[in-house]
C-alpha cells in the first residue's frame, strides 16, 4: 500500500481494527499477556488449575460410584472398574430423601413439593417486573406464605405435622426464606424509626438494633431454645421452630436496618425537601421518593446480609434442629457408610453455593436494571 | 451580568390582593438569630427578586414561606392560611406554593414525566392519564416534551432545571419560589432557564426569586429586596434600587456584584 495520502482530509474511510486487536487473539493479548506481571500471573494460574482441576474432576465424576449399598460396596465397584475410589455418591443417593425432606412423613411429602413450587411461583412476580398479570400475581405472592404455612403444618383437612419433623433442605428453606421475607420490612421500619423525629421511637429502635447486633446469633438461638421458657407464663408451649424463626428474623432485621440507614443517609437532603415542598405526606415521600432510592443504594448490603442469614441457618444444629449439615452428621453414624463425610460436605456446600450464588446474581441484575444514569 | 433576557420589562399588572403577609418574623437556628424582624407584604402578580451577600438569610426566608424551615416568632400568612404547627395548614399552603431549588432536586429514579405527574397524582388525586397530559403540557411550555421518558441523570443542567419548573407548575401553584435557580448552571444554560421564568412572569405568576441575575431583576422584577445579616435592609423598584441605592451596604453589595 502506498504511504502517501490517498484521501482528502476528513474523508478517510472507516477501517476495521487490526486483527491483533479483536477476536480471541486480541482478547488474550489485552487480558492475559499485556505485561510481564500479567504473563507470570497467567502462567501460574494455568499451572494451578492444572494441579487442582483434573484430580477434582476425577473424584467428582470419573472415579465416582453412583450406586452401591455400602461403603465397602463402593470400594469394590471402583476396584472392579480398575480405578481408585472417588466420591461415593451412592451414599447421598440413598440418603437423598432425608436430606431434602427431613423426618417429614413419607406419604405427606407432596405437600413440601407443592409448597416449593408455590414459593417459586410467588417469587417470580416479586423479583421480576415483566410478568404478565403482575398485579394479580402479586396478590397471590401475598397469600402464598399463608398457604405454604398451612400446607407444611397441616390442620384444616390436612394431617397435622409437628415442626420437630422438619429437617434437611426444607428446614433451611423455611428458616432462610422466612427470615429474608420477614427481616426486610422489619429492617426498613427500624431504619426509619432510627431516623424519626420522635425521641422515644428513635431510642427504642436504637436500643433494639444495638442489642441484637451486640449478641452472637448462637446466643439468641440458645435464648430461644431454653430461656424463653422462664419468661413465658408456665404452661405456654411455644413451638421451638417458631422461636428460631423469630430470632433469626430479628437478628437479620437489625443488620438490614443498619444497611438501609446507610442508604438513607446517602440521599441528598434536597430529595425530601422537594417532596415536602410539593405537599407529599411523610409516608408518601418515604414510599415514593426516599425508600426506592435508599433501597437501591443498599442492594449489595441487603443481599450480603441475606446470604449471611441463609448460611447462618446451619447454626440451628446447636439447638437440636436437623438442617442438611445436621442430617449429614447424623447419617455418618451409620456404620455401613462410615468415613464418607467429604461427600456430605461437598453436597451440602453445592446446595448452599447454588442458593447464595443465585442471590448474588439477582442482586447484580437488580442493580443493572435500576441504573438510571446518575 | 451575563445572559440577560432580551425583552424590555413587560408592563405587568399587580393586583392589590395580598397573597403573602410576613409580620415581625424571627427565626433562630439553635442560638443563631438568622432572621430578624422580617416584614414583607406580597401582592398577587408581584415578581420580587431577593438579593444580598452569602449567608444573609435569603434562602431561609423563602424556605419559611412553605415551611421547609420553621419560624419561631411572628406571623406568616399565605393565601389567607396562617402557617402554624397545624399540618393541615402546612399541606394547604404547600399545595399553593411551588419551589425550585439551586440543585433542581429532581427524583433521579423517576422519569421526567413521572417526576412531573407524581405530586398531582398523590397529593391532588388527579387520575394518572390526566396528570400525565398536564405534565406534557408543561413540558412543552418549558420546551422539552421530547425528554419526557428520559431520566433526570440523562439531561443537561439547564434541561433539569426546566423540568423542575414544569414539575412545580403541574401542581398549578399560585406562588412560585426560586432559590438561586441558575447559579449551578453553565452560562450557556442560564438563558434557557431565565426565558422560562420570564414567560411565567408574563402570565401573571406571583414569584419570589433569590437570584444574582441582575439582568433578570431589572427586566422582570417589580420589586427588589436587599437582605443582609438576616434583615431586609432595603426594598425598592428595580430602577431606583440599581440607580439610586439608599443604603451603604446596598451600594457596597452592588458595586461588588456589578464589578465582575
Ligand atoms: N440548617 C442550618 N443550621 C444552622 N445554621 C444554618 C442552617 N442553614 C443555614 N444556616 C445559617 O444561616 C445563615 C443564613 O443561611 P441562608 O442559607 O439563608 O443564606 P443565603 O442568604 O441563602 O446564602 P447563600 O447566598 O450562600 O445561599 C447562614 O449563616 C448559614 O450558615
Ligand atoms: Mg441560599
Amino acid at each position: 500500500m502506498s504511504t502517501e495520502r490517498s484521501h482528502a482530509v476528513g474523508e478517510h474511510p472507516e477501517l476495521p481494527p487490526p486483527s491483533t486487536e479483536v477476536g480471541i487473539i486480541g482478547w488474550v493479548r489485552h487480558n492475559l499477556l499485556s505485561s510481564t506481571t500479567n504473563i507470570v500471573i497467567t502462567v501460574l494460574t494455568i499451572y494451578f488449575l492444572y494441579i487442582i482441576v483434573p484430580p477434582m474432576l476425577n473424584w467428582i465424576f470419573f472415579d465416582a460410584v453412583f450406586s452401591a449399598d455400602s461403603r465397602d460396596d463402593c470400594r469394590a465397584i471402583a476396584k472392579a472398574a480398575g480405578h481408585e475410589m472417588g466420591a461415593c455418591w451412592a451414599f447421598i443417593g440413598k440418603r437423598f430423601e432425608i436430606f431434602v425432606y427431613g423426618f417429614y412423613p413419607a406419604e405427606e411429602r407432596w405437600r413440601i413439593n407443592l409448597s416449593f413450587i408455590l414459593m417459586l411461583a410467588a417469587l417470580v412476580p416479586v423479583l421480576f417486573d415483566h410478568v404478565p398479570y403482575r398485579k394479580q400475581a402479586l396478590w397471590f405472592s401475598l397469600a402464598a406464605p399463608f398457604i405454604i404455612g398451612w400446607l407444611l403444618l397441616g390442620g384444616m383437612g390436612l394431617t397435622p405435622v409437628p415442626t420437630d419433623k422438619f429437617g434437611g433442605f426444607m428446614l433451611t428453606l423455611v428458616i432462610g426464606v422466612t427470615g429474608i421475607v420477614g427481616s426486610l420490612p422489619i429492617g426498613i421500619a427500624l431504619a426509619l424509626g432510627r431516623q424519626s423525629h420522635m425521641p422515644a421511637l428513635r431510642m427504642v429502635c436504637v436500643a433494639f438494633i444495638e442489642f441484637i447486633r451486640g449478641v452472637p446469633l448462637i446466643t439468641l438461638l440458645f435464648v430461644a431454645s431454653t430461656m424463653l421458657n422462664y419468661f413465658l407464663p408456665p404452661g405456654t408451649t411455644f413451638d421451638l421452630l417458631l422461636r428460631v424463626l423469630i430470632m433469626v428474623t430479628l437478628f437479620s432485621a437489625a443488620y438490614i436496618a443498619e444497611v438501609i440507614r446507610g442508604g438513607l443517609q446517602a440521599l441528598p437532603k434536597g430529595q425530601i425537601e422537594a417532596a415536602d415542598s410539593m405537599g407529599l405526606k411523610y409516608w408518601q415521600s418515604m414510599r415514593l421518593i426516599i425508600l426506592p432510592q435508599a433501597l437501591k443504594i443498599s442492594i449489595p448490603g441487603i443481599v450480603n446480609t441475606f446470604i449471611g442469614l441463609y448460611k447462618d441457618t446451619t447454626l440451628v444444629i446447636i439447638i437440636g434442629l436437623f438442617d442438611p449439615l445436621g442430617m449429614g452428621r447424623a447419617s455418618l453414624a451409620d456404620t455401613k457408610w462410615q468415613g464418607l463425610s467429604t461427600e456430605i460436605y461437598v453436597f451440602v456446600a453445592i446446595f448452599f453455593f447454588v442458593s447464595c450464588f443465585s442471590m448474588a446474581r439477582y442482586s447484580l441484575y437488580l442493580e443493572k436494571k435500576l441504573y438510571t444514569g446518575h | 451580568m451575563s445572559s440577560q433576557p432580551e425583552e424590555a420589562a413587560p408592563d405587568l399588572q399587580v393586583s392589590d390582593e395580598l397573597i403573602i403577609k410576613i409580620k415581625d418574623m424571627h427565626k433562630w437556628y439553635g442560638s443563631f438569630h438568622v432572621l430578624r424582624d422580617v416584614n414583607l407584604d406580597v401582592y398577587r402578580g408581584e415578581r420580587i427578586v431577593i438579593c444580598g451577600p452569602s449567608g444573609s438569610g435569603k434562602s431561609t426566608l423563602i424556605r419559611c414561606i412553605n415551611r421547609l424551615e420553621e419560624h419561631q416568632q411572628g406571623d406568616i400568612i399565605v393565601e389567607n392560611v396562617e402557617l402554624t404547627n397545624d399540618l393541615k395548614n402546612i399541606d394547604a399552603i404547600r399545595r399553593e406554593v411551588g419551589m425550585c431549588f439551586q440543585h433542581f432536586n429532581l427524583f433521579p429514579h423517576l422519569t421526567v414525566l413521572e417526576n412531573c405527574s407524581l405530586a398531582p397524582i398523590w397529593v391532588k388525586q388527579v387520575p394518572r392519564k390526566e396528570a400525565e397530559a398536564t405534565a406534557m403540557k408543561y413540558l412543552e411550555r418549558v420546551k422539552i416534551p421530547e425528554q419526557a421518558d428520559k431520566f433526570p441523570g440523562q439531561l443537561s443542567g439547564g434541561q433539569q432545571q426546566r423540568v423542575a419548573i414544569a414539575r412545580s407548575l403541574c401542581m398549578n401553584p399560585k406562588i412560585m419560589l426560586f432559590d438561586e435557580p441558575t447559579s449551578a448552571l453553565d452560562p450557556e444554560m442560564i438563558k434557557e432557564v431565565l426565558d422560562v421564568m420570564v414567560e411565567l412572569a408574563k402570565e401573571g405568576m406571583t414569584m419570589l426569586c433569590v437570584t444574582h441575575e441582575m439582568g433578570f431583576a431589572k427586566t422582570v422584577a417589580n420589586r427588589v429586596i436587599f437582605m443582609d445579616g438576616g434583615q431586609i435592609i432595603e426594598e425598592n423598584d428595580p430602577h431606583e434600587f440599581f440607580d439610586n441605592p439608599q443604603h451603604e451596604r446596598t451600594k457596597l453589595f452592588l458595586s461588588q456584584i456589578l464589578a465582575h
